[in-house]
């Protein structure tokens, strides 16, 4: 209750957040304060929606964050925050004549974004097709496992997140607990979810990956870099799915799907600059997107380089 | 208001006295429930703690049994109330025990709605993002925040209606007209309403041609004037037998006769989606083929039920639209039973697990509900049946045994 009214004064009024403690406070009484991870559950359970949070309220969520997944993990996990930049459209590329269907991207991702690995997750999936049949997924091969690739007579298409500019599965959220940030990159917060899976039978793409089971990732494959919005490890019961490596892209870096494609048919940039290689590549192929007639105007972009 | 709070109280009061008094058979029947219950409880908890692992459902087919039980239930909701038009039309002498038990059941329905919701959502502990004000309703972009707000009002709206009708009587006190007319008339369109957004939900996804289809709400709608009602009708026919409930009986050959159309409506809607999908023959077509187990998907495991639902809904037609069959009471309650069965199948199955599969991009999981999806979904059915079944017991003392405050006064 004394944290309360200090919280008072120093917002000018009793913030959501505190008035949610402070509520579960009075119910739970003093029985709940005082110990470490209770302060965690209250400071990550009654908060207020992440984009309306102050900044020092992110940040002591993200201080018991931390705390809570280096028990968890016993790793020092760096939650980052790092905003959208001003001017920045990203954007993405793949050109079919070159991939290979090698997978590497697939495990590339689940090491960088620290998916499950039993049960496994993976946000990128690979289809392989026959050239006869050209692009249907109907006829697509999720599953094939073969000695060598790429097979005669077939080619490959990676599907993982299309970042929408208009995307279906945001809009039915029904706490907004996924939106798409100003720079383009559809997020979901993770604490924030309520696990109803709307947004699955919504998105056009197979994109998201729900966590039917408590994740379970070994702790040294861990990737401690990670971002709020992006790659931290999730929990049972929330939805999941590419971020462009958030945590990467918004440092300047290239996802790590583009990082590890041995053929370079993966291309990422910025839509708003005209030097992109991006820009680039939707000025001199011809591109296209996947289920055009749905309106979704997806920013991942297939293409024929040769 | 101290006068509304007092007769509440005796009311809350009387009902707990007259709930735990009974027959031993309905002592057995509340047990049995329980005992449903309870074991729902017990798989939930197994769910709860290893996560919705334990359902068949998975990232190709997200939603299941749950969340067609949900569908089929709203319009179990939303058809009970409607009876209320035809009582008001045709004069039914009993429209208040019409509107009283229609109200209940749509109460009761609405309980399971809230639960089936409930066990199919990752993380129940925080529904709270779902409240206006402490959390984020994100309303009116999402078709699911508004299903929230349609369903709580509805639920409110017949909770209200029905206190207060049986607190006044308990009491011995008149009905405010006033207040329940009025309530009863906005609980009509809120009725189309619940159903209507409840098929929204489905049909307003781009990338699932299967339910995005402009008929899909109309068709809500017709199927559930045929399960509502059915439900109702079974219940009166029993209401009279064992209470002093009077519903005549050209009350109950009226609903029969109304169900007749809804039914024949019903069937000619899904001939219309069969005819569309079969004769443009376009790629939207293998979702009606893995339904009927036809095309590419001969070991389709959702062709059985997809198959009974169409045979129960015309054989249920054929028994209640020819006059002679459906005025004699075992073919009609028969037919009652086929109906109910084929819109469950229906709602519970056929709608949404062919919207999944084949999913959004070709690969075909095959679904069916998994043990505990069974065991939960049976212990949410018996409660409400639970619920139903004690408001039932309730309002039954007060309107046909004559139950009032006096009656205890006088005992004790």
């Amino acid at each position: 209750m004394i944290v309360m009214s200090e919280k008072a004064t120093k917002h000018g009024a009793v913030s959501r957040r505190s008035f949610l403690a402070g509520l579960a406070g009075a119910i739970g009484g003093a029985a709940l304060s005082g110990c470490g991870v209770n302060d965690e559950f209250f400071t990550t359970y009654f908060r207020a929606h992440y984009r309306k949070m102050s900044r020092e309220e992110i940040d002591e969520m993200v201080a018991a964050l931390e705390r809570r997944y280096k028990r968890e993990y016993d790793r020092d996990i760096h939650i980052d925050t790092t905003g959208p930049r001003e001017g920045v459209l990203f954007a993405y590329a793949l050109d079919i004549s070159r991939c290979i269907g090698c997978r590497r991207c697939v495990y590339a991702c689940v090491d960088e974004n620290n998916q499950s690995r039993d049960p496994q997750i993976h946000w990128i999936q690979v289809y392989e097709m026959d050239k006869e049949k050209g692009i249907d997924f109907t006829e697509g091969n999720l599953y094939y496992d073969v000695d060598q690739v790429p097979r005669e007579g077939h080619f490959y298409m990676p599907v993982a997140c299309q970042h929408c500019e208009n995307p279906p599965c945001t809009k039915v959220c029904p706490v907004g607990a996924t939106w798409k940030e100003d720079d383009g990159i559809v997020v979901i917060d993770y604490d924030w979810c309520i696990g109803c899976r709307y947004c699955m039978a919504a998105c056009p793409y197979g994109a998201r990956h729900f966590n039917w089971r408590t994740p379970k990732i070994p702790s040294d494959e861990i990737n401690p870099d990670t971002h709020y919005l992006g790659n931290r490890p999730r929990y049972k019961g929330v939805v999941e799915k590419c971020t462009f490596c958030v945590q990467r892209t918004r440092k300047g870096r290239y996802p790590a799907c583009v990082e590890i494609c041995p053929v370079g048919a993966r291309k990422f940039g910025n839509l708003l600059d005209p030097d992109s290689e991006i820009r680039h590549i939707l000025e001199t192929k011809q591109i296209f997107v996947l289920k055009k007639e749905l309106n979704t105007h997806p920013k991942f972009f297939y293409y024929w380089g040769v | 208001m101290k006068r509304s709070f007092e007769y509440f109280r005796n009311f809350v009061r009387g009902s707990v006295s007259i709930m735990v008094r009974g027959s031993a058979r309905y002592y057995a029947w509340v047990a049995l429930l329980a005992i449903v219950v309870l074991q729902g409880a017990v798989a939930y908890s197994h769910q709860l703690h290893e996560g919705l692992a334990l359902t068949n459902m998975r990232d190709p087919a997200s939603w299941g049994l749950y969340i067609g039980t949900f569908a089929f239930l709203v319009g179990v909701a939303a058809a009970a109330v409607m009876l209320v038009i035809p009582a008001y039309v045709y004069e039914w002498k009993p429209i208040k025990e019409v509107v009283i038990f229609g109200e209940l059941l749509a109460v009761a329905a609405l309980v399971a709605c809230i639960l089936f919701v409930t066990v199919d959502i990752g993380r129940p502990e925080r529904v709270w993002h779902l409240f206006p004000v402490v959390g984020t309703l994100h309303f009116p972009s999402s078709l699911l925040a508004w299903d929230m707000l349609v369903l709580s009002f509805y639920l409110v709206l017949n909770l209200v209606i029905v206190t207060h009708l049986l607190v006044r009587q308990y009491n011995r006190s008149d009905y405010i007209h006033g207040l329940v007319t009025p309530l009863v008339i906005v609980s009509i369109p809120a009725a189309i309403g619940i159903h209507t957004v409840t098929a929204f939900l489905f049909n307003g996804l781009g990338g699932r041609p299967y339910w995005n289809s402009a008929i899909l709400a109309p068709r809500f709608i017709a199927s559930a004037l045929c399960s509502g009602p059915a439900i109702l009708l079974i219940l009166f026919q029993l209401l009279r037998r064992v209470t002093r409930f009077e519903i005549r009986d050209a009350a109950i050959d009226k609903i029969a006769e109304l169900m007749a159309y809804t039914m024949g409506v019903n069937l000619f809607f899904l001939g219309a989606e069969i005819f569309k999908e079969v004769y443009t023959n376009s790629e939207h077509i293998i979702h009606l083929q893995y339904l009927f187990g036809t095309g590419p998907f001969p070991d389709s495991p959702i062709r059985v039920y997809a198959w009974t639902s169409v045979i129960t809904a015309v054989a249920a037609f054929v028994l209640f639209v020819v006059p002679r069959l459906r005025r004699n009471r075992v073919l009609m309650n028969l037919g009652a039973v086929l109906i109910f069965l084929s819109v469950f199948f229906e709602k519970g199955v056929a709608l949404v697990v062919p919207g999944f599969t084949p999913d959004v991009l070709g690969q075909v999981y095959a679904y069916s509900p998994s043990l505990v999806e069974f065991r939960v979904s049976a212990g949410v059915l018996a409660l409400a049946a639970l619920v139903y079944t004690l408001m039932v017991r309730v309002a039954s003392a007060i309107i046909f045994e004559e139950i009032t405050i006096d009656t205890y006064r006088t005992a004790s």
